[in-house]
């Protein structure tokens, strides 16, 4: 009898599990752990408690992102509180020997664009890190996951976290994207159709046509919202776009080693018949560029839309929320998603910080200028990042253009350095969340991919970017 | 850990859907490097003004809600980040319980990590103990663990459901991190037969 036939997610998981325990909770190995300044300081403070080491430095590599300013790198960091923060994890990295790209090194940048950047994260590697968006790495076929600092702390010590298995999703895009519609309309497309909770308990695998035709830029983008839609994690299979991105990165397998790991990389896809708890179909015909209107990562529309109408939803508490959400983004019903004013544009985050961003948006900005009374800020993902569209020229046609250009960060996706959004203002954003406050108290956030940032950059105010390619 | 065997308190009716992280504790006050005090902060934004001053209107700024134990609330609750930060301040404040139709997955394991119980029943019995929870101090509710029931102030107990391995670890209020290293001998031979199978694989070193 032939083994019955398993998904991508099936395979890593089975490659991990070190016990099953009696009532089939896993001891499920982890290959990376990545490791940044905001959500560990109480887990090493753990390990220094209980005496304890990290078992695997060699697996681990910490990097400093949410905090650190975006401006000028020539000075300490001003904010007291993220300097002790920053400053604690380069005592505990010290300490505890772990790999770390410092702020000053040219490869720190976002968890979640320097793990794949640089090779740390590969197929079939079970991957975590005190990030919710650490779901990010499932594009290269890894089962990557978002933990808590608890679970951090249990993975420095035991390289290992106690896990049950999820049940498996599938996502299926089919057909070509139209011009103007990138893999960030594809997933907030996803979002909108299976809500905020649709992937609960779930790990989503994307697949078909679309996803297939997408470079490795998008799918990342793709995977990296997973945890909006509520799933675990997300996840890709690996295929000859994977491999060719993966070839020659610094933390790669390199030569024969290479080869051996894609030998074993390629038995990882799904195979043919097997079981998938839920399936969601969506055609590439039905996605247009999208954007956020309110306040949770499911109220999104096609741009071409208009700010839906609470008395039209039947459910009483569905209601109540829409008029929340409105009230909070000082919205009317049935006005015209384009005719919304701007005030900031933030291109950026682990989301939407990858080169393939950066030039999506330069491609708009080229020629033009931002809109009078908008600041609109680019901040790449990472220094590498930031090194090469500057070799490209990409600084200059932003900064021409009216843009600021900075250094590598988390930055306004959540606003825990001084890019913040002040009370009340309405931001086009690239990153993945638009909650109350996200980017600033009192903040207005809509979500929308790169090239649209830049477009209601130009124009002022939300644009359909098929206008002006 | 503190162990959580039964519960009976104040339970503060809290009936929005998808409360983020974000509501629960805003990304500004994760810059500490500790675990304790941020009971302060707890839902920051629905909780204060724009100067800092209490909302009179929210439940948690109202007797006898001021020193709940419950927390009642509806779908996906603690959508959102990571941040252990959510569960940190809800336990700072007092609050031990959260019993809501359903959770965002890791919101859900942090609370088991730090005492806080998670309890999932459907929206009608959640709307039943949202209308009891309004009564205020005088209807208390019970969690008993132990028999996995949340009994209401007229004395009905609702049975919930709760992985049998969260549940021993809460009772007895264990170190996760130590049951799992008794498995050492399990992990060595986990990472020998990787080496073995898996050469390909490279370690990280930074230079």
């Amino acid at each position: 009898m032939s083994p019955s036939p398993r998904t991508l997610f099936d395979k890593v998981w089975a490659a991990h599990v070190v016990e099953q325990l009696p009532d089939g909770t896993c001891i499920l190995y982890i290959d990376r752990h990545l490791v940044h300044e905001v959500t560990s300081p109480q887990a090493f403070e753990g390990l220094r408690l209980a005496g304890r080491r990290v078992r695997r430095p060699d697996a681990t590599i910490a990097v400093v992102d949410h905090n650190i300013p975006t401006s000028d790198r020539t000075q300490d960091i001003a904010e007291p509180e993220s300097r002790l923060q920053v400053e604690t994890l380069e005592r505990n990295v010290a300490e505890f020997a772990v790999p770390y790209f410092p702020v000053r090194d040219a490869r720190q940048g976002i968890v979640h664009i320097i793990g794949p950047e640089q090779g740390i994260s590969l197929p079939g590697f079970t991957i975590v890190c005190g990030d919710s968006h650490t779901s990010t790495h499932g594009a290269l076929g890894a089962l990557a996951f978002g933990i808590g600092t608890s679970e951090v702390e249990h993975v420095l010590a035991t390289q290992t976290l106690l896990q049950k298995p999820a049940k498996n999703m599938l996502v299926q895009v089919d057909g070509a994207l139209a011009p103007g519609v990138t893999a960030k309309d594809v997933v907030l497309a996803i979002i909108g159709k299976i809500g905020t909770a649709g992937g609960t308990g779930h790990v989503i695998e994307y697949a078909g046509e679309v996803i297939r035709a997408m470079g490795m830029a998008g799918r990342l983008t793709i995977c990296n919202m997973s945890i909006e839609a509520g799933a675990r994690a997300g996840m890709i299979a690996p295929d000859d776009t994977t491999f060719d991105y993966i070839r020659g990165r610094p933390y790669a397998p390199q030569g024969e080693a290479f080869d051996h790991a894609v030998e074993y990389w390629r038995t990882l896809p799904s195979d043919p018949g097997a079981h998938y708890d839920r399936v969601v179909h969506l055609h590439a015909d039905e996605i247009a560029p999208m954007v956020s209107w309110g306040t949770s990562p499911e109220a999104v529309l096609p741009i071409t839309g208009i700010v839906p109408d609470p008395a039209a939803v039947t459910d009483e508490a569905a209601r109540a929320q829409m008029v929340r959400m409105l009230d909070y983004m000082a919205l009317t019903p049935g006005e015209k998603l384009t005719d919304i004013p701007v005030d900031v544009v933030f291109i950026g985050s682990c989301t939407n910080g990858r080169m393939e961003d950066m030039r999506a948006a330069a491609a708009i900005a080229r020629g033009r200028h931002v809109a009078p009374g908008v600041r609109a800020m680019v901040v790449p993902g990472s220094g590498i990042v930031k090194q090469q569209a500057e070799a490209e020229g990409l600084d200059q046609v932003f900064l021409d253009a009216g843009f600021e250009w900075r250094e590598a960060g988390c930055s306004m996706c959540l606003g825990m350095n001084p890019d913040k959004l002040t009370p009340g203002q309405r931001c086009a954003s690239t990153s993945n969340r638009n909650f109350e406050g996200r980017q600033g108290p009192g903040g207005r956030t809509h979500l929308l991919s790169p090239a649209m940032a830049a477009a209601a950059a130009v124009t002022g105010r939300l644009t359909d970017v098929r206008g002006l390619v | 850990m503190q162990a959580f065997t039964t519960l009976t308190g104040v339970a503060a009716p809290l009936p929005l859907a998808n409360i983020d992280t974000d509501k629960i504790i805003p990304a500004r006050f994760l810059k500490t490097i500790k675990r304790t005090g941020l009971g302060i902060h707890l839902f920051d934004t629905l909780r204060y003004d724009g100067a800092g001053q209490e909302r009179a209107e929210f439940v948690l700024n109202t007797e006898p809600y001021r020193h709940a134990e419950v927390l009642i609330a509806h779908e996906n609750f603690g959508c959102g980040s990571s941040r252990e930060h959510a569960p940190w301040a809800l336990l700072d404040f007092g609050i031990r319980c959260v019993i809501a139709p359903s959770f965002a997955d890791i919101f859900h394991t942090n609370c088991f990590k730090n005492g806080i119980l998670p309890v999932a029943l459907p929206r009608e019995v959640c709307d039943q103990l949202m209308e009891d929870a309004r009564m205020g101090g005088n209807a208390r509710i019970t969690i008993d663990l132990a028999r996995q029931v949340v009994i209401r102030p007229n004395g009905e107990e609702l049975p919930f459901a709760i992985d049998a391995f969260r549940k021993n670890l809460m009772l007895n209020g264990l170190d996760d991190i130590g049951q799992t290293l008794q498995q050492s001998g399990s992990i060595d031979a986990y990472e020998g037969r990787q080496r073995a199978q898996a050469s390909w694989m490279p370690g990280i070193t930074v230079t």
